[in-house]
């Protein structure tokens, strides 16, 4: 188990999705939109290409908060905003911090980044300690 | 054009998940996970737990398949073509174990309109075959050019 403390940061997760991440992302989620699997279709409506899938990304971000806490069954609530998108093939970082703690609870501020950009922001993760 | 608010307090049917261990694997290797009670039966029991835990994430899993009837609803009238997630809250309860049969029903939250968008706000619920509840899911979709 971490030790918390108020304005701490959390480990950092760099993960960098590869090429066919979204590919395999969609079978083990079942969302196969195909701006996320389709270059074609994805050019077609406008996209710069194929992006990720935003639930991937948001499981980067709650996989921070679990290893942090030392496992899975730490993690209580998770809110995000999706902005902008992400790609494949470029590294993405989530970085977090310990906003509060109180009755056995850490709340942490968390985000995540792809080349200087937020693709989550706004996310708040609310661990049991 | 305004949203149309009526379906607010719609509810949908019940949608059935039986949660599969491979299914666990895949989905955490997918994710990334490396915590072994995500992977190995072995480190899971060692763990306390009587199978393969799911990750967290994995209520997309089990819970999207409800989210999936209102999007397409007529009466919502939500144009897909113009959507995108917009945001996201998941609140946990009782662990999910490969073998769990889970239960989801999503009903409309909201539906509203600002600067030319429109917000679809679904709740799904989930719940174990125990009948605890395992997830509540907020699910905020945003349509451009409503």
């Amino acid at each position: 188990m971490a030790d918390f403390q108020v304005g701490e940061q959390i480990p950092e997760v760099k993960v960098t999705p590869d090429k066919y991440l979204t590919v395999r992302y969609a079978g083990a989620s079942g969302d196969f939109n195909p701006i996320h699997i389709d270059e074609e279709f994805a050019k077609a409506v406008g996209l710069p290409g194929r992006i990720l899938h935003g639930l991937w990304t948001m499981a980067q971000v709650a996989r921070a908060q679990t290893e942090a806490a030392g496992g899975p069954e730490h993690l209580k609530r998770l809110s995000v905003q999706f902005r902008g998108m992400g790609v494949p093939e470029q590294e993405v970082t989530v970085s977090g911090t310990v906003r509060e703690l109180a009755d056995g609870r850490a709340v942490i501020d968390t985000v995540a980044e792809q080349g200087g950009k937020q693709i989550i922001r706004n996310a708040e993760a609310e661990l049991e300690l | 054009m305004p949203v149309n608010t009526k379906a607010i307090g719609k509810t949908y049917e019940p949608v059935l998940y039986a949660v599969g261990r491979e299914k666990i694997r895949e989905y955490a290797r997918a994710v990334g996970e490396t915590d072994p009670v995500h992977l190995d039966l072995d480190a899971a029991r060692a763990a306390g737990y009587t199978d393969i835990v799911a990750p967290p994430m994995f209520a997309v899993v089990y819970s999207a398949p409800s989210v999936g009837p209102p999007i397409f609803d007529p009466e919502i009238e939500l144009n897909f073509a113009m959507m995108v997630h917009g945001g996201q809250e998941f609140e946990w309860g009782a662990p999910v174990l490969a073998g769990d049969e889970i239960t989801t029903t999503t009903s409309v939250k909201d539906i509203s309109e600002a600067d030319g968008r429109g917000y679809y706000v679904f709740e799904s619920i989930s719940t174990n075959q125990r009948g605890e509840q395992v997830c509540r899911g907020t699910w905020t979709n945003i349509v451009r050019g409503v």
